[in-house]
């Protein structure tokens, strides 16, 4: 069937995604999609403005307040590029533990997605709420998964939310080898569960698709990356170093958006976060993650991004088997922090973690009296916004077919496989090149 | 509503209580800890009709709203008028954390000017749509209870929560965050290891976290009822902290709420002469 008028395919206020934004899709008569717009109209909160002439140790606390879904990712992105900026390497078990608060993050944020936002799209209900009453052992288990995600980081943190314990240079307390410990039944359990929701998910219907887009990802080395890295990975044949990141991303400003488009410098859309990190690190993963996902079917590649929701899943699987491994080897540090002065010059710094929905980049110039003259935070979803737009345009060119209703939701789907957080890109964007 | 509907009512099941959560500028941290209730979020949403949350449901239904929970701040004409829309439906409003209570961390904007705030951060600010200053649900609309914290406390949410529905008034104490490392047996950062710390002006509800992690409190849960913050600066700066820091140190999540706006405004170089009265 085809459309003899054009179509307009419109979400005022998307659900089950964090923060505020709207879709809008035009077809013209023909079918073919004229524009196709993930509208973000959060409002800006002016985070690097007010930034300027802070304290470099407040960074962690105030970036943190940009999301209460990732604020560990703003934490750790912020420490690294502060003692990056004072000349200050932490490692050791400060680093470890700084990976397991991380990790504790991937599992509530990951969690949280899977069973009450993501799902509910594959099995055709309108939230996880609606979905319990059907399926409440899997909306209970995503929930106990989460709890122990939070506990995780309210045991490292202080909270779950916005975390008190994090500083330069490493915690205010370390935990004691016993406290950790007393940890390990929960998360045993928590892997048992989590390795249930991959079977689970890996049973969904996938609408075919194939993300196109360039794949960037933090490169840690032999591990799968979470909380940092030197270098960023492409599935180009290039990588390059942390802090030639803004030689390689641009971003500009468009009218129907409070966050800014992201691309690469040769103009290409590219894509962060769990599909990305899969494709260019899967033989990184731990033992059960690597065997849940290829019993999973997710080979070495994995580009259809519906199918990310099981990347999800196997992530989870390995944040908490690689916090197993952290609490194992853990022997509490000598001191609970590393001192991090800000030499008495105008230095600068740069930081790359993994958020659990994709990359985030800060950097930061100080002044010579300590102070912060600039900053710049590119945060995941403004890096996928332009990849989740193209995206939309192949969906809804492959599926004109169908009803406007049902196009709609699909599209929706659509977008939320990639978790976007939209709080987090209306906050942080700082115009470095527009194009047109 | 008429009288042929309510007996109707009657006798049917009794209806659930409808509740609804809104968003205005914030992180969504205090409305995910709705959520963060994993072990309670099931039975809420048993016993109660979650209308509108479009953080977790495409369901978004018309008011009213026996409870309304608000999570942000007012920066933009369009949320003025939203909020007020948001108020004539709910019977119960209900404001969550720093940013619906004192404006937020982005009410740093306060001190500045937003114009130069939007040009730093935007290249075309003329697309971009703002107020001059970030500010709290009850400079608009009247609020029935204001719970505070960066983010909230989930334990007094599910406390408010379910006092509103139950027809009660919240058991949620206005003391200081000194009462809570007392009760918790936390010993004195400040005492024992010097730290600046802004327990003693803080509103309690976190459970006083931070002192539990040798971490002086940074007041992210706003000012407790009546805060001597005159003798908080003078011990502030008895501990060698400078203006400036003590300044920061009032200008975070909560800049906007009155008593931490005098006590960072009082460090102001103009005012700085009476300070230096203060015993050192």
């Amino acid at each position: 069937m085809t459309h003899q008028h054009d179509r307009t395919l419109r979400v005022g206020s998307l659900a089950r995604v964090e923060g505020e934004g709207a879709m809008h899709i035009r077809l013209d008569g023909g079918g073919r999609v004229e524009q196709a717009r993930l509208e973000i109209y959060e409002p800006p909160r002016f985070f690097e403005a007010f930034l300027r002439g802070r304290a470099h140790t407040e960074a962690p606390d105030i970036t943190a307040r940009v999301c209460g879904i990732c604020p560990v990712a703003y934490q750790i992105s912020a420490c690294l590029a502060m003692e990056d900026a004072c000349g200050v390497s932490v490692g050791g078990q400060l680093t470890e533990l700084r990976r397991l608060l991380y990790c504790g993050e991937w599992i509530e944020s990951h969690a949280l997605h899977i069973h009450l936002l993501h799902a509910p799209d594959f099995l055709g209900y309108a939230s996880g709420i609606e979905m319990a009453r059907d399926h409440r052992g899997d909306v209970e288990r995503g929930l106990e998964i989460k709890k122990v995600g939070n506990a995780l980081m309210t045991l490292v943190g202080g909270r779950a939310i916005h975390p008190v314990n994090v500083r330069l240079g490493g915690f205010h307390r370390v935990p004691t080898r016993q406290e950790l410990q007393r940890f390990v039944p929960e998360l045993r359990r928590a892997l048992e569960l989590a390795l249930e929701t991959v079977v689970w998910v890996a049973g969904f219907d996938f609408p075919q698709a194939t993300a196109h887009h360039r794949l960037l990802a933090v490169d840690a080395g032999d591990r799968y990356p979470v909380d940092g890295g030197s270098r960023i990975m492409t599935d180009a044949d290039y990588g390059f170093r942390v802090d030639r990141f803004e030689d390689y991303v641009f971003e500009r400003q468009v009218p129907h958006s409070t966050a800014l488009y992201a691309e690469l410098a040769d103009g290409s859309t590219y894509l962060t976060g769990p599909l990305a990190r899969y494709n260019l690190h899967s033989a990184k993963l731990s033992r059960h993650a690597a065997t849940a996902a290829r019993a999973a079917g997710l080979g070495a590649e994995c580009r259809n991004p519906f199918r990310s929701i099981v990347v999800r899943a196997v992530e989870t699987v390995y944040a908490i088997e690689e916090s197993l491994r952290i609490i194992e080897d853990y022997e509490p540090p000598e001191r609970p922090w590393v001192p991090v002065p800000a030499p008495p010059r105008a230095v600068r710094g740069v930081g790359v973690t993994e958020a659990p929905r994709g990359l985030l980049y800060h950097r930061y110039d100080l002044a010579a009296d300590g102070t912060i003259a600039q900053a710049r935070i590119v945060p995941p979803t403004a890096q996928n916004q332009a990849a989740i737009e193209a995206e939309l345009c192949d969906l809804v060119e492959a599926h004109r077919d169908l009803d406007d209703l049902r196009l709609t939701e699909l599209c929706e789907q659509a977008i939320r496989n990639h978790d976007p957080c939209i709080s987090c890109s209306a906050h942080f964007l700082h115009l470095h090149l527009e194009r047109t | 509503m008429s009288g042929a509907t309510n007996v109707a009512d009657r006798t049917a099941a009794p209806a659930r209580k409808r509740l609804a959560v809104f968003k205005f500028a914030s992180c969504d941290g205090c409305q995910l800890t709705l959520l963060d209730c994993e072990d309670e979020f099931l039975a809420l949403t048993d016993a109660v009709q979650i209308v509108h949350f479009t953080e977790a449901t495409r369901t978004s239904l018309p008011g009213p709203y026996d409870v309304a929970l608000v999570e942000g701040s007012i920066t933009t004409p369009e949320d003025a008028e939203r909020i007020q829309r948001v108020r004539a439906d709910s019977r119960f409003l209900v404001v969550l954390g720093a940013c619906a209570t004192a404006g937020g961390i982005q009410a740093l904007r306060d001190f500045g000017d937003v114009r130069e705030f939007t040009e730093a951060v935007y290249a075309r600010p003329e697309y971009i749509s703002t107020l001059a200053r970030s500010t709290p649900i009850a400079a608009h609309v009247p609020v029935d209870f204001e719970l505070r914290g960066c983010p909230i406390d989930r334990g007094q949410l599910l406390e408010v929560v379910t006092a509103y529905l139950a027809g009660r008034k919240p058991r949620i104490p206005d003391r200081g965050v000194c009462f809570e490392c007392k009760a918790r047996g936390t010993v004195c950062v400040t005492v024992a290891d010097g730290t600046p710390c802004l327990g003693p002006v803080t509103h309690a509800g976190c459970g006083a976290i931070c002192p539990a992690f040798r971490r002086g409190c940074y007041g992210c849960f706003g000012p407790a009822r009546d805060p001597n913050t005159a003798a908080q600066i003078r011990l502030l700066r008895s501990q060698g902290e400078s203006p400036e820091q003590i300044t920061r140190v009032f200008r975070t999540f909560n800049a906007a709420s009155a008593a931490f706006l005098a006590a960072s405004s009082a460090q102001r170089p103009d005012t700085e002469e009476e300070l230096h009265d203060a015993p050192a």
